[in-house]
């Protein structure tokens, strides 16, 4: 057996103090699999060292929230009997390092974080990052994650409803891949992790135990250098064969009453799976490891514990039980045992061949972990650009319209998408590409829509004001297909917590994300935290993804954002000042890449999604799309495109510069289509309720057009929009 | 009229099935793969998904499963054996059908709305379709039809293709082929036109609000016909 040091310690990430720290707790050298066990549950990846202060600070409360984070998902209330369980996870780390294995185990994990609580998954989506189109692996990392990303969730058979992409290169030697997915739940028969009771069956189902993966958690923690190939072996394989048939079982197992708590073998496997268990039911437990079903030849203690082999579950079981529930895994050819028993310890006892191999009280493990007050940084606001006259002289409308069409982070997804099977289940009733997507509740006339957002830019730019920006974008997508917002679930991407500025960035996002969430009564129900997000020292931009989820009460009411007739008129809502700053056209056009990131006022925000929520509910709005990247001729593009209809724009009032009116990210805005009848009514409305807006045009023939500024055909614009992401993957 | 739908393992479309059928008027029951017996049944329908993994090649497992000995007898004795996507895959195994179903052209999953044209209407999947040109929905990463050239003329000699790939014209061109099957072949029948594989799937477009339509029509059409 090896000999337990501070160097072999400091070999599985922990730090010299924190190794330390073990032995005056244990008053004694741990042992080889107990030093393992401490840095899978110590290291940032479980044990949110770093980020746990922080995230106490979260906005976690509402009437619709049954479970919040601390769960392996939230759970919340949509009516009837119903609850959607859903979460978002990071798989970064592994995604770069092997792209296929690495994101098809992100999906794989995440859907066993939902059903885990009982959930049938009905949607996955994906919040996923790459490096500069240039970047010479950004094209087969970029293949490799959809390929993953469908291999995985179309074999399941749950359709993935909705997606973001970026490209920037400050991913390009850290790409980030997050998987979030929704599930169905009657609200009196969900499941919970914590164990309770005394001698209680604990049972191993699912995958047989291998040699991947061991210490993925670890490796997920730590920043990356020009050795990153070397750590292949550590990403986890997944196999969505066995998981469509955990799944099953374990709903079929679920319809009984014989389960206590359950938990999948997500990081650090066994390790934190059985740790957690016992933790939140204030017990110990004792695991017999010669009983876990192994892959793999002559495994040791230390192996069993850390592999991250995935599809593998843990259950504790009432007594008595195991026979009716062995049955069932029986039926779906999976592995089964009872490999241990609940115990009134407190501790983690660990036996092989007869033999105690490890003996840790739990607390240890789990209370005791670190947590770090790190220092950090307040980003302040960067001065505003004063762009001269001169700046957009030379420039045409219609020239800047089509570059900002092809600018990758604009251009249409399909390539991407396409490859996701989007309408398994036959409840798809919003496909990708549109605000959100929307899925109906199967059997009744409700529907969920879910979506995710991201803007690192914004965030970099200003974290404060980013972290406010995500939340309110997801809110307003919500709000654009007609439906009621609810609650979110956060996937923190960042740099290294240890360099103050990082750590500012996150720490401020997390401040932006509070806010926007509390005032807008859109709660953080579940979410992850990833961090070391670095390479050779240079960090990501500061990701936080926002997977935001609403109800539509009766589906047949849900709104689209493709153009309908031509004679109705388009009117966009919320103020636009015109704040290029930190815009796509700012930085693609003008090349100015500093400056603040639009305001975010929470008050305008929630004025102006409540006033379409009104026009909806009184019927007066036939499309809707919110203003984002871009800005309101982008948005405008966009909807032309999707329904084959122009628009004829009307002349700017005033001294307004075309440019920043038409390209100005603004905040806050939404653009509707109002039937010329209803159109006096509608003005009316938002009149009453002092809501800026302006008209901005009408939905007429088959092109844009401003006066003698702007013509450009639909087909024109489209062909570029839609062809740029396929033709760069042929390339 | 009483219809069956086979679930095997990592079968994934079953349920969508199911709900389509009992739409449209079928009394379906589900069976699980490891029974010997099929209940009595008009129609037999082996859905879509992943059966076994689609370890090994696509369908291939299932097309040795315990139950699809029964499915065998059931369609040699005239019985009406439908198989979309993945069950179109298992009845190529099985052989019941013609040809085999490779990787796409392009070389990765597609998830579409797509037209196909109808080739043949003498027989009960189609006979009452008015339309020539039906919008349904396709999702597969093996879905590139593939035969012989003898198996190609004895096909078409008997009239066994039954949807090709198309515009919403009717055009069966290239351009609107989009997995590369050869003449654009989406969907054939045996001989005696009572087993039908195609790779599109009605059962995702029978309602308004899903991707189209069309597939009710398929669906009203088999329970009239039967």
């Amino acid at each position: 057996m090896i000999e337990v040091n501070e160097k072999i310690a400091i070999e599985h990430g922990l730090k010299s103090d924190e190794y330390k720290k073990i032995c005056n707790l244990l008053k004694r050298t741990p042992n080889i699999t107990e030093l393992g066990v401490f840095s899978a549950m110590w290291n940032e990846h479980c044990s949110y060292k770093s980020s746990r202060k922080h995230l106490k600070k979260l906005h976690t409360k509402g009437d619709k929230v049954i479970q919040g984070p601390g769960e392996n998902a939230g759970v919340v209330d949509i009516e009837d009997d119903d609850a959607i369980v859903f979460k978002i996870e990071s798989h970064n780390h592994p995604s770069f390092i092997e792209p296929y294995q690495g994101a098809a185990t992100g999906v794989g994990g995440i859907m066993r974080d939902v059903f885990t609580m009982g959930a049938r998954p009905i949607a996955n989506l994906n919040s996923i990052h790459f490096g500069s189109p240039d970047h010479e692996k950004t094209r087969n990392l970029l293949r490799g994650v959809v390929k993953g990303i469908g291999g995985y969730g179309n074999c399941i058979g749950v359709p993935t409803i909705a997606g973001q992409t970026s490209f920037d290169e400050s991913y390009n030697g850290n790409i980030l891949v997050n998987a979030m997915t929704l599930g169905l739940v009657n609200k009196n028969k969900i499941f919970y992790s914590k164990a309770a009771g005394i001698n209680k069956p604990v049972i191993y189902v699912g995958s047989k135990t291998g040699r991947d993966g061991i210490h993925g958690a670890s490796m997920a923690s730590a920043i990356f250098d020009d050795k990153i190939e070397e750590k292949k072996p550590t990403v986890q394989v997944g196999d969505p064969f066995t998981e469509k048939l955990l799944l099953e079982a374990c709903l079929e197992l679920m319809a009984g009453k014989s389960i206590i708590s359950i938990q999948d073998m997500g990081a650090a496997g066994l390790t934190s799976s059985s740790i957690e268990m016992a933790s939140k039911g204030d017990l110990g437990i004792e695991i017999d490891l010669t009983k876990v079903p192994c892959r793999e030849e002559n495994m040791t203690p230390y192996e069993i514990m850390l592999s991250e082999s995935q599809e593998r579950m843990l259950i504790v079981l009432e007594e008595g039980k195991e026979n009716e529930a062995k049955k069932i895994f029986d039926k779906w050819n999976l592995d089964f045992a009872v490999i241990g028993k609940t115990t009134n310890s407190k501790n983690i006892e660990l036996f092989f061949k007869n033999e105690k191999v490890a003996g840790i009280p739990i607390d240890f493990l789990a209370e005791n972990a670190p947590m770090y007050d790190r220092k950090w940084i307040k980003a302040k606001l960067p001065k505003e650009n004063n762009f001269s006259k001169n700046q957009f002289k030379s420039l045409k409308l219609s020239d800047c319209l089509k570059r900002i069409l092809i600018d990758p982070n604009i251009a249409d997804k399909e390539w991407i998408w396409e490859q996701y099977d989007h309408t398994v289940m036959g409840d798809t009733i919003q496909k990708p590409g549109g605000n959100a997507g929307v899925v109906r509740v199967h059997g009744t006339n409700k529907a969920v829509a879910a979506s995710v957002d991201s803007s690192a830019t914004y965030c970099h730019a200003h974290p404060l004001t980013g972290g406010k920006q995500v939340v309110c974008e997801s809110w307003r997508n919500m709000i654009s297909v007609g439906a009621k917002p609810i609650a979110i679930t956060n996937c923190l991407n960042f740099g290294n917590p240890e360099k103050e500025k990082n750590m500012g960035e996150f720490v401020e996002c997390v401040e932006g994300i509070t806010e926007a969430s509390k005032y807008l009564n859109y709660p953080v129900v579940s979410g992850n935290v990833s961090f070391y997000n670095e390479t050779k020292d240079k960090g990501i931009k500061p990701t936080p993804s926002i997977g935001g989820i609403g109800l539509l009460s009766n589906y047949k009411e849900m709104m689209t954002m493709e153009l309908k007739n031509e004679g109705n008129y388009l009117l966009v809502i919320g103020k636009t000042e015109g704040h290029l700053d930190q815009s796509v056209f700012a930085r693609n056009i003008l090349s100015e890449f500093n400056g603040p990131p639009p305001e975010v006022n929470l008050f305008n925000e929630k004025q102006n999604g409540m006033c379409v929520v009104n026009l909806k509910n009184k019927n007066l709005i036939e499309t809707c799309h919110d203003v984002s990247l871009g800005g309101i001729l982008t948005a405008i593009s966009k909807m032309g495109i999707k329904s084959g209809i122009g628009v004829k724009l009307f002349p700017l009032e005033g001294l307004v510069n075309k440019f920043e009116y038409f390209f100005g990210e603004d905040q806050g805005r939404y653009i509707i289509e109002v039937k010329p009848e209803n159109l006096e009514n509608v003005e009316n409305m938002l009149k009453k309720d002092s809501i800026h807006f302006d008209k901005l045009g009408l939905v007429q023939g088959n092109k844009i057009t401003l006066e003698n500024d702007l013509k450009l055909s639909i087909d024109d614009i489209k062909e570029g929009y839609k062809n740029w992401l396929k033709e760069y993957m042929v390339n | 009229m009483k219809s069956s739908v086979i679930i095997f393992p990592g079968s994934n479309c079953d349920r969508d099935m199911d709900v389509a059928l009992k739409k449209f008027g079928f009394k379906n029951q589900m069976v699980w793969h490891n029974d010997a017996k099929i209940p009595k049944s008009d129609l037999i329908v082996l859905p879509g998904g992943f059966s076994y993994g689609d370890y090994l090649r696509c369908g291939s497992i299932a097309g040795k499963s315990r139950i699809i000995k029964s499915v065998i007898d059931f369609a040699n004795s005239g019985g009406l054996v439908l198989g979309i996507c993945n069950g179109f895959q298992i009845l190529t195994e099985t052989g019941l059908l013609p040809g085999i179903l490779q990787q796409n052209k392009y070389l990765n999953f597609i998830c579409k709305n797509v037209f196909v044209k109808i080739k043949n209407k003498e027989n009960k999947y189609f006979k009452k379709i008015k339309k020539e040109v039906l919008e349904l929905h396709i999702a597969h990463n093996e879905g590139n039809y593939f035969c012989s050239n003898d198996e190609l003329k004895s096909i078409e000699d008997n009239g066994q293709i039954a949807v090709t790939y198309c515009d919403h014209g009717g055009n069966e061109d290239e351009k609107n082929n989009p997995n590369g099957a050869l003449k654009n072949i989406a969907g054939i029948f045996n001989k005696d036109k009572n087993i039908l594989g195609m790779m599109p799937h009605p059962e995702r477009m029978i309602d308004p609000f899903l991707s189209g339509e069309d597939g009710s029509l398929f669906f009203k059409n088999l329970i009239e016909s039967l």
